[in-house]
């Protein structure tokens, strides 16, 4: 149990799951109240697209990754604001976009898939310093934003108009909180999986809703859920040499069963 | 004496080719209490969000306090929003929402200064024994009545409320016109209140605005509720007329 930790790829390992809970966990509150789930979904499957130009062009695919996906977020908003078309049916298009592309640069590559099946279903072992490195970062931005937009984030969540109304630039606000969402999906990948993704996004907020009467409360036992869970999945499936990601959620849907029933009393 | 609180001059807003406003030109004195009526889509919410900076005009102007609607100071208006289907799967305590009227931001934590004040707000409206419960869990009437502590906790110059009493029963619509009323008095501040009550606007109102996206009159209700006037604005008004107005215009 202590000897595993000892090994460098399992000490990385720790701390990107880690890492990634508590920003998929803290991000998800947004995304739940918002009902963005589908969002959190099409931005995984965008994030795809840009790390399969990664591997084409032989590059560090996450570096390609990022930039792509934050692109596709943006134009997500913006055809959403400039069309009369829904929010899941500009997502819906743009999604569908970028796994198209993935699949033919893919293919282009010739005989080289296995990295892409890691983004598909997530592999803890191929987290990379760079990874963490990304990982630390977002969290510390994600720490910061915490005390500077929350405040303004929940505000425009619970009413956008009435935000606007108190001058909050309810705009600019959410194009942030769209881009921080797509760099927290395309740093998660690796670890959890395009697939699974979505799970983190939403079950600790989900769970969390279930018990919490204030935004504040919904946030802060989110981030708790979310973490634990990565911590003890992770090790979990370690011991029983099990995939990661799978067994993080399992976790996680525990903790909903208990907020389910601790809800119900 | 004889400041203006609301200077409106020629305002128009299109929604793509839509009229949703039409060349309106009105003037509120500081202190005084104007009601918007008029029919349904006809533009008085728009008007509303226009003076509170939330919607671009096409053409016109307008100045709140001698300024543009952008540039005046968050606390001078307080605003009750037209009831919508609220997100009730949002986990908020009514106090919470009054804060709001207060930080101009969402609370994550209240230190006792902060909850006095809010505590203090939703007394005035009658609702403390509301704090606690979730705003999920509130009926229509109580829900307004937050709304109402929230856009007077700031001690607005401006009050700007959007049918304050829908979905209200009666005693309680008295209730909440009585409070809004209350809170004029002691403060001296200038109310603009769109309402479908055409009784309470004539009584309680200085300057009554009817709007059918064109200005159909702005005047002191006597004269505003003139039976031309509503049939202009409404079309057929039946009886409706006589019904409300047709023993005391006699007097
Ligand atoms: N954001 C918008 N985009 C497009 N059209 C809009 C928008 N907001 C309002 N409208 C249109 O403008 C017109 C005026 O709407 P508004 O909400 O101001 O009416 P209202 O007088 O408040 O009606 P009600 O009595 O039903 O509240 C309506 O025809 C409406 O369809
Ligand atoms: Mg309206």
């Amino acid at each position: 149990m202590i000897e595993i930790f000892s090994l460098a790829f399992i000490q990385r390992a720790a701390v990107a799951g880690i890492l990634i809970g508590f920003v998929t966990s803290y991000y998800g509150v947004f995304i739940v109240q918002r009902k963005l789930s589908f969002l959190g979904s099409g931005l995984a499957h965008s994030a795809f697209g840009g790390a399969a130009l990664g591997i084409l062009l032989e590059t560090e695919p996450l570096w390609v990754a990022l930039p792509f996906t934050i692109i596709i977020s943006i134009l997500i908003v913006y055809l959403k604001e400039k069309s009369k078309l829904s929010g899941d049916t500009s997502i819906g298009i743009l999604f569908s976009l970028s796994v198209a592309l993935g699949i033919i640069f893919l293919s282009l590559k010739k005989g080289y898939t296995s990295d892409a099946f890691t983004y598909l279903f997530g592999s803890i072992l191929s987290v990379q310093k760079i990874d963490l490195l990304f990982s630390l970062l977002l969290a510390l931005l994600s720490v910061a934003t915490f005390f500077s937009q929350w405040k303004k984030w929940a505000y425009a969540t619970f009413d956008a108009e009435l935000a606007q109304a108190d001058r909050v630039s309810v705009v600019k606000d959410d194009y942030l909180l769209s881009i921080l969402i797509s760099v927290t999906i395309v740093v998660s990948i690796k670890v959890v999986g395009i697939v699974l993704l979505t799970a983190f996004l939403v079950i600790p907020a989900a769970s969390s809703r279930l018990i919490s009467s204030t935004f504040y409360q919904m946030t802060i036992y989110s981030i708790i859920i979310g973490v634990l869970s990565s911590f003890i999945g992770l090790i979990a499936s370690i011991q029983m040499d099990l995939p990661t990601g799978a067994v993080i959620i399992l976790i996680q849907t525990v903790f909903f069963i208990v907020a389910l029933i601790l809800s119900k009393k | 004496m004889g400041n203006k609180a609301v200077i409106v001059e020629n305002a128009s807003i299109r929604f793509g080719t839509h009229n949703a406003l039409c060349k309106v030109s009105f003037q509120i004195e500081e202190g005084d209490i104007a009601t918007v009526v008029g029919p349904n889509g006809g533009g008085k919410s728009t008007l509303l969000k226009a003076i509170l900076g939330l919607v671009e005009l096409n053409s016109g102007s307008i100045k709140i306090f001698g300024q543009e609607a952008k540039q005046v100071k968050r606390t001078d208006i307080g605003y009750v929003p037209q009831i919508k289907t609220l997100d009730r799967s949002f986990p908020a305590l009514p106090i919470e929402l009054v804060a709001t009227g207060v930080l101009g931001f969402w609370p994550q934590k209240f230190d006792k200064k902060l909850r006095e004040i809010c505590l203090d707000a939703l007394e005035k409206v009658a609702a403390s024994h509301l704090s606690k419960r979730p705003l999920s869990k509130l009926s229509g009437g109580e829900l307004q009545r937050i709304y109402l502590a929230r856009s007077i906790v700031r001690k607005p110059k401006l009050l700007i409320l959007d049918e304050p009493a829908t979905g209200i029963d009666q005693a309680s619509e008295y209730d909440l016109n009585s409070l809004i009323g209350k809170y004029q008095e002691e403060s001296n501040a200038t109310v603009l209140m769109v309402t479908h009550d055409w009784e309470a606007a004539y009584h309680h109102a200085d300057y009554v605005l009817m709007l059918n996206c064109c200005q159909i009159c702005y005047a002191p209700p006597k004269i505003a509720f003139e039976e031309k006037n509503l049939r202009q604005a409404f079309g057929h008004i039946g009886h409706k007329h006589e019904m409300i107005f047709g023993v005391k215009r006699n007097d």
